[in-house]
């Protein structure tokens, strides 16, 4: 007997071992349901966190855009003279008014890391025969890069830094069988043109977005766009992607202008990826609570075949009170050493999938990470689980009355 | 000679069971018993009679409906819960036809188990006092072995020694070697004697053998409920008591 052991902690560990072949059944149980969970939630939360990463790779959290344009009637002496139909006005590409405030006023948001000004408007990308329709995006590469990683995203060449320069998407660069030092011509609708040499290609391993945007300075944007010296968004780059809603909304308060987060132009994908988690909450639940099924169905048991044994401890002087957690230890023990082993069934399961799911090209399907706190949070919540599943049966056991336990 | 002082004393104690129903039923019609420190008594009497009743109500494991009842001089009817568990753990000792010792724990670690409960950690101290009670039971070379690997008339005397561990006031037996060859049963309770020579406990001992009864200092009958006789027993071993 450990002298630094309590009675309660003793006893518990030498009923646990003299019911050896249930408590291993019950922490095997229990192991394998924390190992599912642990498994489960690594891989929905690597899921998640890769869907958002590659969203974000080409995508600013925040958006500023000028406001919507509305039709505004005249309105006429007499009430009722107001026309009942008004037909909303089309969209016209303009300026954000004094976006360099803005911009400044933005950037000194603590919440804001960078902010880049963006001209961009529809327009056609031409070599030779070949014509395609391209979203034509004037940055400044400087500020750029801070916002969206278009540098690490670049397999050729280089960033846009002159006012001939042009970078291209690795499906557009195909589609047009223009590669970096070729020369192409962008146009817009109202005719502007211009004769642009590519420089660099990007993939953001999104093939929309690697076929139709198209990245040159921000002066020949404006040009082509005619919008000159105006832009038509800002980029927002937040500290935290989760707060951006919250974040667009105090900008959009401060400044008038419309700011859209990506968690509202996304908000399907923030459906599905709620839609996700519940499932998998739903799942730890009812993982949970068949191990503490388990368990107090292990316990009851071994509290009905101890109950003699109970009572002369009873009789012996032992309190209610030490009787109950006698019972309690051992639920919570079977919690926390199953979870243990669980969490290292989980952590196989995990290497396992991080050697099968793999791309052609060896590299992982997607990062998984395997968050200490993920572990011990199983861990906290199996011991949790365990103790609350050894209440009732601990109850029983210290309610007995050691004079009819003894006689039985 | 000055009386010793009483370790148990009874007054109109009545135990009812099924109250309030049909089947209502008094199984003690008021007992009156005083045992003295350092007596050796035998409670005999038919099955059905109220002994193991009366046991329970002595040992505290039970509560008297009407009655008054003390041990080592405090009255238990005035008692919580906790304290009557403390003042069982620490003035009863109980042996019981059957061992019920705890098959986890080895010969030794069952005798500790009452000093366990009450102080809570393991200690030398303890360990050593189960060592000196397993010596006096005879059973030193079995003090590692693990409760179920002892024979029968072994079990018995470690839960004798168990018994003893608190250094009780009162020993309670109920059938102590009920389950017992003659020879275990003569072993076990030659200790018993021993115990109640040399440390002065006093015992209150069940039993339907005659012969054991004989073998004790006083004998108290019980029968309905009731005592029918109570008397010393001048044919018990010379000097003791």
């Amino acid at each position: 007997m450990n002298r630094f052991l309590p009675f309660e902690v003793i006893a518990a560990f030498r009923f646990m071992r003299e019911g050896m072949a249930q408590t291993t059944l019950i922490i095997t149980g229990v192991a394998l349901g924390v190992g599912v969970i642990v498994f489960m939630s690594a891989l929905v939360a690597g899921l998640q966190s890769n869907i958002i990463r590659r969203t974000l790779n080409y995508m600013a959290p925040i958006v500023i855009v000028p406001p919507d344009q509305v039709a505004r009637p005249q309105r006429g002496d007499e009430v009722g003279a107001l026309a009942a139909n008004v037909q909303p006005r089309s969209q016209q590409l303009r300026s954000i008014d004094q976006w360099q405030k803005v911009r400044a006023q933005v950037g000194r948001l603590p919440s804001v890391v960078a902010v880049t000004p963006v001209v961009s408007g529809p327009g056609f990308a031409l070599r030779g025969d070949a014509n395609k329709a391209v979203t034509i995006t004037g940055i400044e590469p400087e500020t750029y890069v801070r916002v969206i990683g278009l540098e690490e995203k670049l397999v050729a060449g280089r960033l846009p830094a002159g006012a001939s320069d042009i970078v291209i998407g690795i499906e557009l660069s195909k589609d047009l069988g223009a590669g970096v030092g070729d020369k192409l011509r962008l146009t817009t609708a109202s005719g502007a043109a211009e004769t642009l040499n590519v420089v660099g290609l990007f993939d953001f391993g999104n093939k929309g977005v690697n076929e139709r945007t198209v990245y040159i300075g921000l002066r020949v944007a404006q040009n082509l766009l005619n919008l000159t010296g105006g832009v038509s968004s800002l980029e927002v780059k937040v500290h935290e992607p989760f707060a951006a809603e919250t974040i667009a909304q105090t900008i959009h308060s401060e400044t008038g202008l419309q700011a859209d987060s990506w968690i509202r132009t996304n908000a399907q994908f923030f459906t599905a990826m709620a839609a996700q988690s519940l499932s998998n909450t739903v799942i730890r639940f009812f993982v949970g609570l068949t191990a503490a099924l388990g368990i107090a169905s292990v316990l009851v048991v071994s509290v009905v075949q101890k109950s003699k044994e109970i009572g002369i401890l009873r009789a012996m002087g032992t309190s209610r009170e030490q009787v109950l957690r006698v019972f309690l230890v051992q639920g919570g023990v079977m919690g926390l050493v199953g979870s243990v082993f669980g969490c290292v069934l989980g952590w196989l399961f995990l290497l396992a999938w991080r050697s099968v799911a793999l791309n052609a090209d060896g590299t992982p399907l997607f990062i998984i990470v395997m968050e200490p706190e993920l572990f011990a949070s199983a861990a906290a919540g199996a011991t949790l689980v365990g103790i609350l599943a050894a209440v009732v049966p601990a109850r029983n056991a210290a309610r007995l009355d050691p004079a009819v336990a003894i006689r039985g | 000679m000055a009386e010793a002082p009483e370790t148990l004393r009874l007054e109109g104690v009545r135990k009812s069971y099924g109250i309030g129903t049909p089947a209502e039923l008094e199984v003690l019609h008021g007992i009156d018993l005083s045992l003295r420190k350092g007596e050796f008594a035998a409670l005999i009497g038919p099955s059905g009679g109220g002994k193991s009743t009366l046991l329970n109500l002595v040992g505290l494991l039970d509560r008297p409906t009407a009655g008054r009842l003390f041990v080592t001089g405090r009255e238990a009817g005035v008692l919580g819960d906790v304290e009557l568990t403390r003042l069982r753990g620490h003035n009863i000792g109980f042996v019981f036809q059957y061992h019920y010792l705890l098959p986890a724990f080895t010969a030794v670690e069952n005798v500790m188990m009452p000093i366990l409960a009450t102080r809570g950690h393991p200690d030398d101290a303890m360990r050593e006092r189960a060592e000196l009670l397993l010596d006096k039971v005879g059973l030193t070379p079995w003090r590692d072995h693990m409760a179920n690997d002892l024979s029968g008339g072994q079990q018995q005397r470690v839960a004798m020694a168990r018994a003893l561990a608190m250094d009780p006031a009162l020993v309670l037996a109920d059938e102590p070697t009920g389950n017992l060859d003659t020879k275990s049963a003569d072993g076990v309770f030659d200790v018993l004697r021993e115990v109640n020579r040399t440390s002065g406990t006093t015992f209150l001992i069940v039993t339907h053998d005659p012969r054991l009864a004989q073998r004790c200092d006083r004998i108290i009958q019980l029968v309905d409920g009731n005592i029918v006789s109570d008397q010393p027993n001048s044919a018990s071993q010379p000097g003791s008591g």
